[in-house]
């Protein structure tokens, strides 16, 4: 109960501060702000812009002016000389598409990482082994939009077999979608790949010399069975450290992956506003981001706590 | 094995962001160079020489056409890399953008160890309270994803040019990834500085009447180099790679003039990636040789002074 008040505690503390700094982001743009946001605006919509965002109020009033609005959903709007449209629209569009791509490529990173985790493990030393270990130590250094880009020229363009560009949503035609995601999904996984199989592996080597390992072997046990039921449930806490580790990575890639492969999801309204000088916009998609960030670590972190009861009490 | 430095306890809220190349492959046990070690040595001296010599090579202006050829690719004579469509040789602009993604690099990974070595340094040795406070401040910045923050950051201190108020673009890169990498930087600095402060010769060090300064620069610090220096070649890697995500995201240094890797496989990405695809490779491969190698011999050096016992 204490830990869940102290994290919950430092979880306010957190947002707090994360919040206030995607806030005080405005503050840091050279010049005046409305004249960059709508430098052909009539005057009558200038004043506005100001009105609205409390920009002649001290500097707490803005926040919280901000942030009340913030939490009910109002991200604030695009300024254009004719008029102005909520960011939260495009948002509420948006974020499907990124949530997809996170979650496509972490199933595909699990499924992939775990069986080769796991291979490499039982067949440590072997040539098949080094031969992984050197291929992942490549993968690594492949930046995610740069493999997006090379698998969009040759799996895409030359081959013609997956699309290199665009989004289909999922209840249009379910298979386009997939297919539309695979590539996209698949630039994202492999350096993450790398990272959870090295893990995997050399926890999995621990595991495999413990005593219950060679309990279970003496009383017959099929490897098979050894493997998977007996040594990978232990050595999966590390997974989920880098899972913790890896999500903000992911995040950033999926941002640029999205670009590279021209899919509507947050990156692109990201890239929208800041091509469009739309600030107030990019304040709050970047708030936004960092608050599911925030949140989604909050998750793993428990989840840890929930598998290892040394960090539950404290003690870890 | 994950790198120890890298791995955040499971109670932090924030996590290092430098994974992208670190995210734990360790290529080798083995402390001697090897023949990857020396190529690995060659691409990087090769690329930082290029890159320095780039005015006086004999590649020509990134930014000079050559209209007859506009469009030619590798191979073509004189032109060894081939010519963009608007007839820009290749291999200047990836001479001159290898220079100015360097550029960028370095001048934001000594920024990011100047500042948040600092800070780790001071949290380390004084521990309690300006621990936890600088401790925090790490959280926090960690509490936004590493690109999203530099995006951010190099977003909103760019502005409006056309009001022309702003600082130079390579600054604001510097700045923002600088301001990104001190905290991963700076908590590998403050684990291996708690570790070495409890050693008896800084005791002894104390003892003697040493002020926190002078036990701190010089006790301390020696000690905490090696890890801090393995890890800023990986950080280096890193920050290439971000410069490009920036490229991409729309706030990297202005492809017309200052041509980087980053914003060339932005550029060409956008036009190109059907008809003239080696302009897109040309600066991937030279970025994915450049990480590999900085990974690589981060690595060897991280073996070499074990840098295991040096952190927590």
């Amino acid at each position: 109960m204490a830990f869940l008040v102290r994290r919950l505690a430092r979880l306010v503390i957190v947002l707090l501060c994360v919040t206030f700094f995607s806030f005080f982001l405005l503050q840091l743009l050279p010049g005046d702000p409305v004249t960059t946001i709508a430098p052909i605006a009539p005057p009558e919509v200038k004043r506005a812009i100001i009105v609205e965002n409390k920009l002649d109020k001290p500097i707490y009033e803005q926040y919280w002016n901000w942030l009340s609005k913030f939490v009910r959903g109002d991200l604030g709007n695009y300024y254009r000389s004719s008029g102005k449209d909520p960011v939260s629209a495009d948002v509420g569009n948006s974020w499907p598409v990124t949530a997809q791509l996170i979650v496509y490529s972490m199933m595909l990173t699990l499924l992939i990482a775990i069986p080769l985790g796991v291979f490499s493990a039982y067949v440590a030393g072997s040539r098949f082994d080094r031969l992984l270990n050197a291929t992942m130590f490549g993968a690594i250094a492949i930046p995610d939009f740069a493999l997006g880009l090379v698998l969009a020229y040759f799996v895409g363009v030359r081959l013609g077999w997956l699309p290199n560009n665009g989004y289909v949503h999922p209840t249009d035609n379910f298979v386009l979608h997939i297919k539309s995601m695979i590539l996209p999904a698949l630039s994202l996984s492999v350096g993450q790949i790398a990272g959870y199989m090295r893990v995997l592996r050399s926890d999995m080597i621990a595991t495999l010399q413990e005593d219950f390992i060679t309990m279970a072997r003496s009383k017959g046990i099929s490897t098979k069975r050894i493997l998977w039921r007996h040594a990978l449930q232990p050595s999966s806490l590390t997974l989920l450290t880098i899972a913790g580790l890896n999500v903000g990575a992911l995040i950033g890639g999926t941002v640029v992956v999205e670009i590279v492969f021209g899919l509507p999801g947050l990156g692109t309204v990201l890239t929208g506003a800041i091509r469009g000088r739309q600030y107030v916009a990019l304040q709050s998609v970047v708030a936004l981001v960092a608050i599911v960030y925030v949140f989604m670590n909050v998750l793993i972190d428990l989840l840890y706590s929930r598998l290892d009861p040394r960090v539950r009490l404290g003690r870890a | 094995m994950v790198a120890p430095e890298l791995s955040a306890g499971p109670l932090n809220l924030g996590t290092p962001q430098l994974q992208g190349a670190a995210a734990g492959v360790e290529v080798s046990h083995q402390k001697r160079l090897g023949i990857a070690g020396w190529l690995a040595i060659g691409w990087l001296g090769l690329l930082v020489g290029s890159a320095i010599l780039a005015p006086i090579l004999p590649v020509g202006s990134p930014t000079h056409l050559y209209l007859d050829f506009a469009g030619d690719g590798p191979g073509t004579a004189g032109h060894i890399l081939g010519l963009d469509t608007n007839g820009h040789d290749v291999l200047a602009e990836t001479i001159y953008g290898a220079r100015e993604s360097l550029i960028i690099a370095i001048g934001a990974v000594s920024a990011g160890i100047l500042v948040g070595g600092s800070l780790g340094l001071i949290a380390g040795y004084f521990k309690g309270k300006i621990d936890l406070v600088i401790s925090m401040l790490f959280d926090i910045l960690l509490a936004v994803p590493a690109l999203i923050l530099a995006m951010s950051l190099s977003a909103f201190l760019r502005g409006d040019p056309s009001q022309g108020a702003g600082l130079p673009v390579e600054i604001i890169l510097v700045i923002a990834l600088g301001i990104v990498s001190a905290p991963p930087l700076g908590r590998i600095t403050r684990a291996s500085a708690l570790t070495w402060s409890e050693r008896d010769f800084v005791t002894a060090a104390r003892a003697q009447g040493a002020k926190s300064y002078r036990v701190m620069t010089r006790e301390v610090l020696p000690n905490v180099l090696p890890a801090m220096f393995s890890i800023a070649l990986l950080a280096i890697a890193v920050v290439i790679v971000a410069e490009g995500g920036l490229a991409l995201l729309g706030v990297g240094v202005d492809f017309t003039t200052k041509p980087s890797l980053g914003n060339m496989i932005a550029v060409y990405a956008q036009s190109d990636l059907r008809d003239h695809p080696y302009l897109v490779f040309t600066p991937i491969i030279c970025i994915f040789l450049t990480v590999l190698s900085l990974n690589f011999l981060g690595d060897v050096i991280r073996a070499h002074f074990d840098a295991r016992e040096t952190t927590l």
